[in-house]
């Protein structure tokens, strides 16, 4: 499956860029997860959730959706 | 009232709006970049009652974004200095200045005085605090936050939303999420996104169009980008929340992350080539580390040294106990070199681990 990965903040300096197209097999998020791990190792330091196809969800859900996104948390004020 | 004419004359806001704004009391969680911007508009819509609350003087470094300032208002409490600036802007309204900070201790007593709480801090405890003192109160939380070109905005504990845990569960762990003064931020962002936020109170107050409940508003100022993000409600979080009412007052607020830096575990460091280790100890200190390469810059010589340290890659920095390797990280920020971690275990730790045959790198 063909997926649309967009980084936000933080994690978009971590990979460099803001978006990914990537080929992925793997069922869940936090299969996924694991992959941009390997991909990008910096990102195992990064705090932040994931949204897909535009609303949030946990690590445990199952991929439905082509369009995900990491999301941290911004401090600033 | 020839002040709010703008405002009367359009039929979704009218003599009956404005009476519902003069009648409103909003409290602003700092006059920072956030809190500036969305005060103004708060304060020229004719908001009754305003709250601001700040313990921080204002610095130099503040005026290219936090525009209620000029020089004369530097070394001046914030607080009181964007009440004497509101103040000139519409003298009809009352403005309290708070010079404190917000605690467990007086965030509930606070936040019960006003009816909308807006959050416009620059640290995660501050945000938690806001959060759970919203639940606790049963107010509504406009909230902000921003990083350098980047914005986020929402709407919690709004009309059965959700909360700020629903979407970021607990806080980040000390200094992993840095905040504006320590990477900087464009100076316009925090004025579009503070408006915002302005935009939010007004139509909670007025009633009218789609409030921004339950979605996470993103902005990028540099793509200009927009995505709204659902979140879902978290039953869980808010129980949990309402759970520790009795013991809120006893909880310590800790305002200690600008000071902490970004910090790894051995177990968690990845061993790969991008990885640069580098010793901050002086020469004859012992054990050295010799079973990997290891870029040797004492603290003293670290500004002088910059050259030996890699642009890109991550950066694992230790030390014998850890405390000149944060200085030597806070050092590395405040220079713009990123990417930079402290090892939280001292150098015998390190070599105890790399001569362990069954680890797991």
């Amino acid at each position: 499956m063909q997926l649309r990965i967009k980084y936000f903040g933080q994690i978009a300096e971590v990979t460099q860029k803001e978006e990914d197209t990537i080929e992925f097999q793997g069922a869940s998020i936090s299969e996924l997860i694991e992959a941009l791990y390997s991909k990008y190792s910096a990102l195992k330091y990064e705090n932040f959730q994931v949204a897909q196809n535009q609303e949030l969800v946990s690590i445990e859900s199952k991929i439905t959706g082509n369009e995900i996104a990491l999301l941290p948390p911004f401090a600033g004020g | 009232m020839e002040r709010y004419n703008r405002h009367i004359i359009l039929s979704e806001i009218g003599q009956k709006g404005q009476d519902k704004l003069s009648n409103a009391k909003v409290f602003v969680i700092g006059a920072g970049g956030l809190g500036c911007s969305a005060l103004q508009y708060l304060a020229a819509a004719g908001i009754g009652t305003l709250g601001i609350i700040d313990f921080d003087v204002v610095e130099v470094s503040n005026l290219q974004r936090q525009i209620l300032f000029g020089s004369s208002s530097i070394g001046q409490n914030k607080a009181i200095a964007a009440k004497k600036r509101l103040e000139d802007l519409n003298d009809s309204i009352s403005i309290i200045a708070y010079p404190i900070k917000l605690t467990h201790q007086n965030a509930l007593d606070l936040f019960s005085q006003y009816d909308i709480i807006v959050d416009g801090s620059d640290n995660f405890e501050t945000r938690y605090l806001a959060n759970d003192a919203c639940i606790l109160t049963s107010k509504p939380l406009v909230f902000a936050a921003i990083y350098k070109f980047e914005g986020q905005v929402s709407v919690f504990n709004y009309n059965a939303g959700p909360n700020y845990r629903c979407l970021f569960p607990s806080s980040p762990k000390k200094g992993m999420v840095p905040n504006c003064s320590e990477v900087g931020v464009l100076g316009v962002l925090p004025g579009i996104i503070g408006s915002l936020q302005t935009n939010e109170v007004l139509k909670i107050i007025l009633e009218i169009g789609d409030v921004l409940s339950g979605k996470l508003f993103c902005y990028n100022a540099l793509s200009l980008q927009t995505s709204i993000l659902k979140i879902i409600r978290n039953e869980t979080s808010f129980q949990s929340v309402l759970e520790r009412k009795k013991d809120f007052y006893k909880t310590q607020t800790n305002f200690s992350c600008d000071t902490e830096v970004n910090s790894v575990s051995i177990k968690n460091v990845s061993f790969d080539k991008t990885l640069q280790l580098i010793d901050v100890r002086e020469p004859h200190e012992q054990p050295k580390i010799t079973e990997i390469e290891v870029t040797y810059i004492p603290l003293s010589q670290l500004e002088s040294q910059l050259h030996k340290i890699n642009r890109v890659g991550t950066k694992v920095i230790f030390c014998q106990s850890g405390i000149r390797s944060k200085r030597a990280v806070q050092l590395l920020n405040t220079l713009g070199i990123v990417n930079c971690y402290r090892l939280n275990e001292g150098a015998s730790e390190l070599k105890n681990y790399i001569n362990t045959p069954n680890k797991t790198h």
